[in-house]
């Protein structure tokens, strides 16, 4: 029960992006943490596996099916992806954003099932005071949890969150996150969440993918990915790794 | 922990019902708007006269009947579908081009419906053969359709944005009014009245024909962009978002573009240019009910129809006894009622 990416790559026109990707089997019921690098790649990759840039060569399987024999629609069921940027101006109300992400794939009308769903999912990640505000009304990291709440509405097998904790202050960043690796376990879904924030990656990732240049320079523990002598040589910095015994590991990076 | 759910349940629940009244209260005073635009008139009817007319014809004397069915029924009905078609036409540009100025006027479709009517009206030439007395209405739908064509065709190049469309539409609108000052420069005077006239709109034109396409066409684009209510509100998000919520963005935008078209240009080419309802209407039902489209496209049509129906009205009695071009109107009347909407309610959407 994973999902396998074997030789993925993809190039934009005249711009190559991935140049085969190998990662995985990545487990279900686990989180997986993407780090790299800003343009290393993460952001394409994750569109790949979503299936929105359809002209990759390679193959994506989930439990041992290719992703790549599904109607554009039926993967969009099994493979939620949250984009980075999400700037909305529009005269919606968070409830509504939310329910919209549920009912862009299923029947037209909304019944009980559907309310319930969003209700619990705005409460569950304490916005529920917002529920009626306007989304253009939020703060950045309020846009981005309503984000996440999008994401989580759904009931996919693959969940794909890029950068989810970018806008958010400390408190909310580990909110997020033990929010996600929490419904990863639940729902036993294969989740994959790209982050420029290693403290994270180390605290909250079963498993740790770097990638580079369109490359995966390492498919591993957390533990022996952030040990990795690549690691500080893919982000050109000296990192040194503390163990706290309340929290785990701990990066700790300078300029060399 | 005490959860909050139930209650967010319900706040949704009452939310949705105060709008399904609201929508319900916009159809309700556009019927007042309605009877009001057949009561208004050279010989006033009263109110009782005109819905026992409107009910059952051969109840009414033949003097009451002419005036109420065939000279003030077919007038009041297409400010009805006009501002219906008009209304959704802009509500569905402004959503997939993602831009609150676009709407058949500022994209330069109403511009070439004026430059096809010009061509009947000057030339005589025909554009679609063979359709007689339709001469001008049906050259300024073949120059709308053609518009909404070549933006369409734009639309699929690869690489553009919605503001390439939006500039691609302000180029049209130029081109045509160029082409259109040429023709007015080469017309003789009475032909030059003629154009300046169907360029002003009216809705005297208003015959049962055309009232029956016009209904067709609103009856048939109408559901089909409502089946698609859930990914037209998911584009107001961003295509990426969008996209990422599992909407196909292009082939949306492709088949709604066409939608538009055919109303866009359908409603121009009956009764004119009239500009602004495909703008106003829309914001008017974004400011009542927001942006979903589940309600937003019905708010938009029926904020629409009853703006044209409300100028018809005041173009008969604004002076007693004239009827004032509908273009002309809308324009006047409306402008300082939309801005003076805007100041009121100053949301920061589309900022």
């Amino acid at each position: 029960m994973t999902l396998a990416i074997r030789d993925l790559s993809f190039a934009y026109p005249r711009k190559p992006v991935l140049h085969g990707v190998d990662a995985g089997p990545l487990p279900r019921g686990a989180l997986t943490a993407l780090i790299g690098p800003n343009a290393a790649g993460k952001s394409t990759l994750f569109r790949c596996i979503a299936g929105l840039l359809p002209r990759y060569t390679g193959s994506i399987a989930l439990d041992g099916a290719p992703l790549e024999a599904l109607a554009p629609r039926a993967r969009v069921k099994r493979v939620t992806f949250m984009p980075q940027f999400f700037a909305a101006n529009a005269a919606l109300s968070v409830f509504d954003v939310v329910l919209l992400a549920r009912k862009s794939l299923s029947g037209w009308a909304v019944n009980q099932a559907d309310i319930n769903a969003v209700a619990s999912v705005l409460d569950a990640f304490g916005i529920g005071h917002l529920s009626e505000a306007d989304i253009g009304a939020l703060s950045g990291g309020q846009q981005q949890m309503v984000s996440v709440c999008q994401a989580l509405v759904r009931e996919p097998d693959v969940f794909l969150f890029d950068e989810p904790t970018s806008a958010l202050d400390l408190k909310h960043q580990l909110e997020i996150m033990t929010a996600i690796a929490r419904e990863t376990r639940r729902r036993n879904a294969v989740t994959l969440v790209a982050l420029h924030d290693l403290n994270l990656a180390a605290r909250f990732a079963d498993h740790a993918v770097l990638l580079r240049d369109g490359k995966v320079i390492a498919d591993d523990a957390p533990g022996h990915v952030l040990a990795d002598a690549a690691l500080a040589e893919t982000y050109g910095v000296a990192i040194d790794l503390i163990t706290h015994e309340g929290t785990g590991l701990h990066v700790s990076a300078s300029l060399r | 922990m005490v959860t909050e759910a139930p209650g967010l349940a319900r706040r949704y629940r009452d939310r949705t019902a105060r709008k399904t009244l609201l929508v319900a209260l916009v159809g309700a005073v556009l019927a007042a708007s309605f009877i009001a635009d057949i009561m208004t008139g050279p010989s006033n009817m009263p109110f009782w006269t005109v819905l026992a007319t409107l009910i059952d014809p051969s109840s009414a004397d033949a003097h009451t009947r002419l005036i109420v069915i065939d000279l003030r029924l077919p007038v009041a009905l297409m400010a009805l579908l006009v501002g219906a078609m008009l209304g959704v036409a802009g509500a569905e540009m402004q959503t997939i081009l993602g831009n609150p100025l676009a709407d058949p006027f500022t994209l330069g479709i109403s511009s070439a419906a004026s430059f096809g009517a010009a061509l009947a009206i000057t030339w005589q030439v025909a554009l679609i053969p063979g359709v007689g007395p339709y001469l001008v209405p049906a050259n300024a739908f073949a120059l709308a359709f053609s518009t909404s064509l070549i933006l369409y065709a734009f639309s699929r190049l690869r690489g553009v944005t919605s503001e390439t469309m939006i500039l691609v539409g302000i180029a049209l609108l130029f081109s045509y009014n160029a082409l259109l000052a040429l023709m007015q420069y080469g017309a003789t005077e009475l032909e030059l009245a003629q154009i300046v006239f169907w360029m002003m709109g009216s809705l005297a034109r208003a015959t049962w024909p055309k009232i029956a396409i016009c209904a067709a066409v609103l009856v048939v684009v109408l559901p089909w962009f409502m089946m698609r209510a859930w990914a037209l509100t998911a584009l107001r998000m961003g295509d990426d978002k969008a996209a990422s919520l599992g909407v196909n963005v292009k082939r949306l935008r492709i088949e709604i573009l066409f939608g538009v078209s055919l109303l866009a240009a359908a409603a121009v080419s009956f009764v004119g240019t009239i500009a602004f309802i495909g703008l106003v209407g829309p914001h008017i039902a974004r400011m009542l009910v927001g942006e979903d489209q589940r309600s937003f496209l019905p708010v938009s049509a029926l904020a629409s129809a009853i703006i044209l129906s409300l100028a018809s009205i005041a173009s008969k009695t604004i002076n007693p006894g004239v009827i004032f071009p509908i273009g002309m109107i809308t324009s006047l009347i409306g402008i300082p009622f939309f801005i003076s909407l805007i100041l009121t309610i100053r949301r920061r959407n589309w900022q």
